[in-house]
């Protein structure tokens, strides 16, 4: 793979409900944010993937509302559907394909929508859509046949919220600081059995973009360029009865292969810091087993010695996560602008010190049916 | 730089207004088998997967995910585009710079529409500001019908001149076995249909089709090994360029967006006269007054001169340069696929499997994309890479 970068990245604030601003606005907002980060103009980016989805926005051809804003009048632009992280893989690919600056913006205000008939609207409307099934209690069958699967507790996955929101309260653009126990989230409201209201991210208005350079252009931007080293998706079957819930095989290819080109031979080894996307607390450790980090069903240890908090040999969502900040497909791009943020040493106090290789992810589908992995790096 | 990507197979389902014997997977199955079939590979040689359409037509949100067990994308990267209109351009152009990148080498890419489960103008008014826009001049038609009406006001054109772009298209369907309407209509027809918004009667529009179209890219030297004459893609444009309808169109200019993805794709293919060295075109023309106005701004002859370079048989199959032989979007019109046809269409042309619609000896074609808040897409295709 021909040397890429980020070189530019911005994202707002993650709030409950952004009614002082329209989507139009957040990505006015993040465009402009980010080209002022890489010391750019609109006129140095050469073309532009804006990420949308026309369930969250409630319109059609939701990509249509948000061109202008991005800047993209008389440029070349297309609109991926689904996780930003996804969306900022296809301007890689269009990075790698002889465009020199390409723009990748995401919004998502999901405080405009009913995400419970947004997310049953993934499920098939034959068979499934009508027995109520969406993103919550999908995740429900899934944490609960991991559970069974390994032997693990509602406590096991509580403490990952509880690091999770507390990792927040060192990130102010995150929705949801809080200072809580493993005893406040089981105490916490039962919204689909085993998942309880602290178990899950908050539904989120927001928006992300990151500006992504070759080589050659690279050095145009003021910023120092962080560099993909590795890209990868994969998806799993659709019904989530076809699937093992309990493992996660679309990321353990997904994550292969962007390690193989990352030259990544021993995750926890080489890898300093992961964003990951936790929408439920158990994703956490199961994500982490996809990727490689723990064999499978032991995930949960990882958090438990230690291994995953701010001070451990690899912090896992320093920022809080997707359990603390979750817009709707910015989440995943938000993971690497994280990301970005960690291995330029720009992440503040939530800065994991000497950062410099970095996993993000983001997904698509029902309980995670697609991944997207990303091996960010301050080496070319 | 991007690698050089060639066409190496494309498929379609059999479209029509209503494909009760399938379900939408069952039918992106169909039009994915055909393609590999075509491209002589199985599902075991796809690297990646891109999916398109319009999600409120169906009404399934994810459908990368949700469409799997039709597209064959388990346990491969799967990827959804979707831009309206131009979705089946932006997904072939996705299938492109995924091999470009140098990331795949064999890519599917799809577009499909199940247009029987929806209300059509219902969900597509949904697209422009639900505070500005929806409400004054929103969906298909509102927008084309005053273009038409001020294309014939600018130059003098006819109804009747518009009608044979109708006549044109839908006698060149009775070429094509996949083609939803395959019955030739007359320019009495088109003149004595009900009129929707004038001045575009029902004769002078596209149908809603249920359909789906698959086409593989392939890297350059695996393209070679896979067919004898692949369609390589020499150029891609696109200007999507509005966000509201009231600034979408200068009348007095044209189809802006057109004419500059026209001009970026020509000059990046080498292309100075259009007609003359296109060999065939596919167009995204919805309605017929496009088909004379649209191939002004592509350059195919001069501001004005659409109805005379119709008229005078320039576009037909034994024409200057003939334009959709497939008999286009006003005989086939599966909303996500429609512009994935298009481009399916020119490399069919490219690699001389057009059968009773080919064009002898088609070396180099343009399909094009229209869409959005008259957005535009272009790409040219050509038998040698370039």
């Amino acid at each position: 793979m021909e040397p890429i970068a980020i070189t530019g990245v911005s994202q707002t604030p993650y709030r409950e409900r952004m009614i002082d601003k329209t989507a139009y606005d957040l990505v006015y907002e993040v465009t402009r944010d980010a080209l002022a980060d890489a010391g750019l103009g609109i006129h140095d980016i050469d073309n532009v993937i804006t990420v949308s989805n026309d369930f969250v926005d409630g319109r059609t051809i939701s990509s249509m509302a948000v061109g202008e804003a991005a800047g993209a009048h008389d440029k070349n632009i297309s609109t991926v559907e689904g996780d930003g992280a996804f969306g900022a893989f296809y301007g890689a690919m269009r990075a790698l394909s002889g465009f020199d600056t390409t723009l990748v913006v995401a919004h998502g205000k999901g405080s405009e929508g009913d995400m419970g008939l947004i997310t049953n609207a993934m499920f098939d409307p034959v068979y499934q859509r009508h027995l109520g099934i969406d993103a919550l209690t999908a995740a429900a069958l899934q944490a609960d046949v991991y559970m069974t699967r390994y032997g693990l507790t509602e406590e096991d996955f509580a403490e990952v919220s509880v690091k999770n929101h507390q990792n927040a309260r060192n990130n102010p653009l995150a929705h949801l600081p809080l200072d809580i126990t493993v005893s406040d989230v089981m105490k916490s409201e039962r919204l689909s059995d085993p998942i309880k209201r602290l178990d899950c991210s908050p539904i989120s208005d927001g928006a992300a973009a990151i500006i992504i350079s070759t080589g050659r252009a690279s050095s145009r931007s003021r910023t120092r360029p962080i560099w993909i080293r590795g890209v990868a998706h994969c998806s799993d079957a659709y019904f989530p009865g076809d699937r093992n819930l309990a493992d996660s095989p679309a990321l353990r290819r997904a994550a292969k292969r962007a390690y193989a080109m990352a030259g990544i031979t021993n995750p926890l080894k080489n890898i300093d810091v992961v964003e990951l996307y936790d929408a439920f607390s158990y994703m956490e450790p199961l994500w982490l087993e996809g990727m490689g980090f723990s064999e499978p069903g032991s995930g949960a240890r990882l958090l438990k010695d230690g291994v995953t908090r701010m001070d451990g040999i690899l912090p896992v969502n320093p920022s809080g996560g997707v359990l603390s900040a979750h817009a709707l497909m910015v989440a995943g791009l938000s993971r690497i602008v994280e990301c970005v943020l960690q291995l330029r040493g720009e992440a503040r106090e939530h800065q994991v010190p000497g950062a410099e290789t970095a996993l993000a992810q983001g997904i698509n589908g029902p309980c995670g049916q697609s991944h997207c992995v990303w091996i960010l790096s301050v080496n070319q | 730089m991007g690698r050089h990507v060639a066409i190496v197979g494309c498929g379609q389902t059999d479209h029509k207004s209503r494909r009760s014997d399938v379900n939408g997977r069952e039918m992106i199955y169909e039009a994915v088998s055909r393609a590999l079939s075509d491209a002589e590979m199985t599902i075991r040689d796809v690297d990646a997967v891109v999916i398109g359409n319009m999600d409120h037509f169906e009404s399934i949100n994810y459908v990368d995910t949700w469409s799997v067990e039709g597209s064959g994308g388990i346990m491969k990267p799967i990827m959804k585009v979707t831009t309206g209109g131009t979705t089946g351009t932006s997904v072939a152009m996705a299938g492109y710079y995924h091999v470009a990148s140098g990331l795949f080498d064999r890519v599917l890419t799809i577009g499909w529409e199940k247009n029987s489960e929806s209300d059509t103008t219902a969900a597509i008014v949904t697209c422009s500001d639900p505070v500005w826009d929806r409400f004054s001049y929103s969906g298909a038609i509102p927008s084309l019908a005053t273009e038409a009406t001020a294309y014939m006001e600018r130059y003098g054109a006819t109804q009747e001149e518009a009608a044979l772009v109708a006549v044109r298209d839908r006698g060149h369907a009775l070429n094509n076995p996949h083609a939803h309407l395959r019955k030739a209509v007359t320019l009495k027809e088109v003149m004595e249909s009900p009129m929707l918004a004038y001045p575009i009667k029902l004769l002078d529009v596209c149908p809603r089709t249920d359909g789906a179209c698959a086409v593989v890219f392939a890297a350059d030297g695996v393209a070679q090994k896979l067919v004898p004459r692949p369609a390589w893609i020499r150029s891609c444009a696109v200007r999507h360029t509005f966000t509201w309808f009231g600034d979408s169109t200068d009348y007095q200019k044209g189809l802006v967006s057109l004419q500059r993805a026209g001009r970026e794709a020509y000059r990046n293919a080498g292309i100075t006269e259009p007609a003359r060295e296109l060999d065939v075109a596919e167009l995204y023309l919805p309605y017929t007054w496009a088909g004379l106005k649209w191939i002004e701004d592509l350059g195919f002859c001069g501001p004005g001169e659409g109805p005379r370079f119709v008229a005078d048989g320039h576009t037909d199959m034994d024409g200057t340069i003939p334009v959709n032989p497939s008999g286009g979007v006003i005989s086939t019109n599966c909303i996500g696929a429609t512009a994935l046809l298009r481009v399916a269409e020119a490399a069919v042309q490219i690699m001389g499997r057009g059968e009773a619609r080919q064009v002898p000896d088609a070396r180099l074609a343009l399909a094009t994309g229209f869409g959005g808040c008259f957005w535009s897409d272009v790409m040219i295709l050509g038998a040698e890479r370039g």
